[in-house]
C-alpha cells in the first residue's frame, strides 16, 4: 500500500490536467481488459475491445490538447488527434470483421458463448 | 443576457450564469415541446383537409386549436402500462434516450445570426451524428417491450437508418464543401443576399442533391412513406406498440423535434438559413452597428425566416405523409441503395468538379465571390490558419447565447 | 463583460460529469449480464468520452467518435438482440470466481496505470486553458498531405513535418479489404429466406464506412435466422 500513499492523488482535486484524462483512460482500459477476460458472450468480448481502444484514444487526445497542457505549445498537437481518428476507423473495421466471425460461429454452433469454441481441442 | 442579469439586475455571478443557461435550455425545449403541440394540431388539420374532412373543429374554438392541449392532458391521465415480460429499466429509459438525442442536436442549430446555443466548428457533423442516436431509443424500446411487433419495428428501423445515413451524409457534405466549413453559422452566412445565392441554386448538382437530401431526411426521421418502424397496417404500432401515456408522447415529441431539425438543417444548408429570399434588411439599410433596435430587428427577421422555412419543411413532410402510400421494406432499401446513394455520389462528384471549373456558382456574375474566405487557410502556416472566417473570431467562442 | 469566469470552473464541472458517466458506463459494461444493457452502457460510456474529447478541444475527433463508434455500437446492439432474442438460448453468465479474479487483477492493473500516469510531473500541471483553434480543416489538410497547423514548440526549426496521405490511403484500402472480407465471411449460405429480408440484406452502400456495409449484410443473415426461428 505504500505505492498508493506515494501517489500524488491530490493533484486530481485541482484544475483539470492531462493526468485527469489519463485516469479516465486507465479506467476505460482496465474495464475493457476485464470485459475481454471475463465475458463469455462473444459480443461482450467485442465491447471490451472497443473500451480498450477508447481508453487509448482518451490518452491520445489528452496529450494532443494544448488546452490541457501547462505549456500548450508542447502538446502533441494535431498528430495525436489524427492518430485517434485512425484508431477509431480501425476499431470500426475490426468490429466488422469480428462480428462477421461471431456470426459465422453462431451459424455453426447456435451460440455466441466463446467457451464453446473448443472444436480443435484434442 | 448574462451581462444584463449581472450588471443591471444585480444578480450574484453564479446565479446570473445559471439563470441564463436555464432560460436558454427552456427556450430550446419549448421549440420542441411547443412545436410538437402546434405540429400535431397542424398535422390533424392537414390530414383532414387532404382526406376531404375537417379535422379537429371543437376543442378551443372554431379551428380546434386547443386539440393538442386536450390530447396532452389525456395522455398525462392515461394509465402507464408496462408489459409483463418487459425489461423494466430499458423500457422506461428508451423514450428519454430518443428525446434527449433529438434535443441535443438543437444545441448547435443556429436560429439567426448569433442566436445559437453553442456555435460549433463541426456543427453539421454533430447534428448528423446525434440524429443517428435517436434510433437508439427506438431499438431499445423495440427490444425491451418483449413484443414481436416492437422487435420487428426496431429491426426495420435499424436497417433503414443505418442505410440512409450514407446518402444523407453525402448530401450534407456538398454544402460543407461549398462553404469550406462545417460551422452552420458560417454556411448560412455565405448564402446571404438574394435567393439565387442560396446553395440550392448554386449549380445544377446542388439542386438535384437537395431533393436527394429531402428524400433521405424524410426516411431518416421515419416519416411516411418510410415509416416502416411503425407501419400500423402490419405491425400494430411498431416499436411503440406497448407504450402508453407520457412515455409514448415522448416518442412523438422526439419525432416532431427531429422533423423540425432536419427541415431547419435543409434551410441552413441549402435554403439560405436565416437569409430571406429578398434581403429586406440590407435593402432597408439595417445592418450591424446601426443601433440596438436595428440589431434586434435583423435578428428577429432572421429568426422568422428560419422558423418559416423549417415549418414549411415540416408541412411538406406532412403533405407527403398523407399523399403517398407506405413503401415495402425492400422498396425502402432499394430507394436508398440503388437510387439515393449513387445519385448522391454522382452529384457530389459533379459539384466538386463544378467548384474546380466554375467557382462561384451558376449565377456567378450576380452572386458574391465565394472564393475569398474559403481559401483562408492558405494565408499562412499556423496562427491564422483556421478555416473559420473573420467573423468567427469576433464572437466569444464558448458563450452560450440563445435569447437575443 | 463579466469580471471573471473562474468563480465556477465550468470546464472542471463538465469534465467531472463526463468522466463519471464514462467510467461508470465502462464499469457497468463489465458488471452487466444482459447483452443489450451492456450495449446501452457502452454507448453511454462512448458518448461521454466524446464529450471529453469536445472538452479537450478535439471537436472533430469527438464528432467522429459519436458517429462511428456510436453507430457501430448501435449495430452491435442489433446483433445482441438478434443473437440472444431466440427462445432456447443457454444463459451466458460469468461465474462469481471469474468476477472476483477480474476485480483483483483489474484493480492491480489500474493501480499500475495510475501510478505511471501520475508519475510525470509535467502531466500533473494544470492546463494552460488556452482556447484551441478549430481542428477540422487542419486535420483534413493533414490527411491529404499538407500541414497547415502550427508546429510544436520543441520541434527543430527546419523540420519537415509529414502529412498523413499515405496512412490515409492505407486505411482506405484496409477498409475496402475489410468490407469485402466481412461480407465474404458473413455471406448467406442458405437461400430459404423471406424475400424482403434478403433484399434488405443484399443491398449494400458501396462506398460507405466498411463497417456499416459489412454489418448490413450480416444483419440480414441474422434477421433471417430470427424470422426462421421464431415466427
Amino acid at each position: 500500500m505504500t505505492g498508493l500513499t506515494v501517489l500524488p492523488l491530490a493533484t486530481l482535486v485541482g484544475p483539470v490536467s492531462v493526468a485527469h484524462y489519463l485516469v479516465v483512460g486507465a479506467v476505460l482500459f482496465v474495464a475493457g481488459v476485464a470485459c475481454m477476460a471475463v465475458k463469455r458472450n462473444a459480443l461482450g468480448v467485442l465491447m471490451g475491445i472497443e473500451l480498450v481502444l477508447n481508453g487509448a484514444n482518451v490518452n491520445f487526445v489528452a496529450f494532443a490538447s494544448p488546452y490541457l497542457q501547462a505549456d500548450g505549445a508542447r502538446s502533441l498537437g494535431l498528430d495525436g488527434q489524427i492518430i485517434a481518428l485512425f484508431v477509431i476507423l480501425l476499431a470500426a473495421a475490426e468490429a466488422a470483421v469480428a462480428l462477421a466471425i461471431t456470426l459465422n460461429f453462431y451459424n455453426n454452433h447456435a451460440t455466441v458463448d466463446v467457451d464453446r469454441a473448443d472444436d480443435l481441442k484434442g | 443576457m448574462v451581462e444584463f442579469l449581472f450588471n443591471t439586475a444585480r444578480f450574484p455571478f453564479w446565479l446570473a450564469w445559471t439563470v441564463a443557461a436555464v432560460v436558454s435550455a427552456v427556450l430550446i425545449l419549448n421549440v420542441i415541446a411547443g412545436g410538437a403541440l402546434v405540429f400535431i394540431w397542424a398535422e390533424r388539420k392537414i390530414a383532414g383537409r387532404i382526406q376531404d374532412r375537417l379535422g379537429p373543429t371543437r376543442t378551443g374554438g372554431r379551428f380546434g386549436w386547443l386539440q393538442s392541449v386536450a390530447d396532452g392532458i389525456k395522455l398525462l391521465a392515461k394509465e402507464d402500462l408496462m408489459p409483463d415480460g418487459a425489461d423494466g429499466l430499458l423500457f422506461r429509459l428508451a423514450p428519454y434516450v430518443s428525446f434527449c438525442a433529438s434535443f441535443c442536436a438543437f444545441i448547435c442549430l443556429p436560429f439567426a445570426f448569433d442566436v445559437v446555443g453553442q456555435r460549433l466548428n463541426v456543427a453539421v457533423f454533430f447534428v448528423v451524428a446525434v440524429l443517428g442516436l435517436e434510433v437508439f431509443g427506438v431499438i431499445l424500446a423495440g427490444y425491451a417491450s418483449a413484443s414481436k411487433w416492437s422487435l420487428f419495428g426496431a429491426m426495420r428501423e435499424a436497417a433503414q437508418v443505418v442505410s440512409y445515413e450514407v446518402p444523407l451524409g453525402m448530401c450534407v457534405v456538398v454544402p460543407v464543401m461549398l462553404a469550406g466549413t462545417m460551422d452552420m453559422v458560417t454556411i448560412a452566412e455565405k448564402q446571404a443576399g438574394w435567393f439565387w445565392s442560396w446553395y440550392l441554386f448554386h449549380d445544377p448538382f446542388t439542386f438535384v442533391i437537395f431533393w436527394v437530401y429531402v428524400t433521405c431526411a424524410v426516411a431518416s426521421v421515419n416519416r411516411a412513406p418510410f415509416d416502416l418502424a411503425e407501419a400500423e397496417s402490419e405491425l400494430v404500432a411498431g416499436f411503440h406498440t406497448e407504450y402508453s401515456g407520457l412515455r409514448w408522447s415522448y416518442f412523438f415529441m422526439a419525432e416532431y423535434g427531429s422533423m423540425f431539425l432536419v427541415s431547419a438543417m435543409a434551410a441552413v444548408l441549402f435554403l439560405g438559413g436565416w437569409n430571406g429570399p429578398i434581403p429586406v434588411a440590407t435593402l432597408a439599410g439595417l445592418s450591424e452597428g446601426t443601433g440596438d433596435t436595428a440589431h434586434y430587428l435583423v435578428r428577429l427577421l432572421g429568426l422568422a425566416n428560419l422558423l418559416g422555412k423549417a415549418t414549411l419543411g415540416v408541412l411538406v413532410m406532412m403533405w407527403i405523409r398523407w399523399t403517398l402510400p407506405r413503401l415495402r421494406i425492400d422498396q425502402v432499401m432499394s430507394t436508398c441503395l440503388k437510387y439515393c446513394t449513387p445519385i448522391a455520389a454522382a452529384m457530389f462528384a459533379g459539384a466538386m468538379l463544378w467548384q474546380v471549373a466554375l467557382p462561384g456558382g451558376l449565377v456567378a456574375g450576380l452572386s458574391r465571390p465565394a472564393g475569398e474566405i474559403r481559401e483562408g487557410w492558405l494565408e499562412g502556416p499556423g496562427g491564422k490558419a483556421a478555416a473559420a472566417p473573420a467573423q468567427a473570431t469576433d464572437e466569444p467562442a464558448a458563450v452560450a447565447r440563445v435569447a437575443p | 463583460m463579466i469580471p471573471t469566469l473562474a468563480a465556477i470552473d465550468w470546464h472542471a464541472v463538465f469534465f467531472l460529469l463526463f468522466a463519471a458517466v464514462a467510467c461508470g458506463g465502462a464499469i457497468a459494461v463489465v458488471a452487466a449480464d444482459n447483452v443489450v444493457r451492456m450495449a446501452l452502457y457502452l454507448v453511454l460510456s462512448l458518448g461521454a468520452t466524446a464529450g471529453l474529447f469536445f472538452l479537450a478541444g478535439a471537436e472533430f475527433v469527438g464528432a467522429m467518435q459519436l458517429m462511428i463508434y456510436v453507430g457501430g455500437t448501435l449495430v452491435l446492439l442489433v446483433f445482441g438482440v438478434m443473437l440472444t432474442a431466440q427462445a432456447p438460448f443457454v444463459s451466458i453468465k460469468t461465474t462469481a470466481g471469474d468476477r472476483a479474479l477480474a476485480t483483483i487483477v483489474g484493480l492491480g492493473l489500474f493501480g499500475l496505470l495510475v501510478t505511471a500516469g501520475l508519475s510525470v510531473e509535467a502531466w500533473r500541471q494544470p492546463g494552460s486553458h488556452r482556447l484551441t483553434e478549430p481542428a477540422a480543416t487542419p486535420i483534413g489538410m493533414a490527411l491529404v498531405g499538407v500541414r497547415v497547423d502550427a508546429p510544436p514548440a520543441n520541434a527543430p526549426a527546419a523540420a519537415v513535418r509529414s502529412g498523413y496521405l499515405l496512412p490515409f490511403e492505407i486505411v482506405s484500402v484496409h477498409l475496402l479489404v475489410v468490407l469485402v472480407g466481412a461480407a465474404y465471411l458473413a455471406r448467406a449460405k442458405r437461400r430459404k429466406t423471406p424475400r424482403a429480408i434478403e433484399v434488405a440484406a443484399s443491398a449494400e452502400p458501396p462506398t460507405a464506412v466498411a463497417e456499416h456495409a459489412a454489418i448490413g449484410r450480416s444483419a440480414g443473415r441474422a434477421a433471417s435466422v430470427l424470422t426462421g426461428g421464431s415466427v
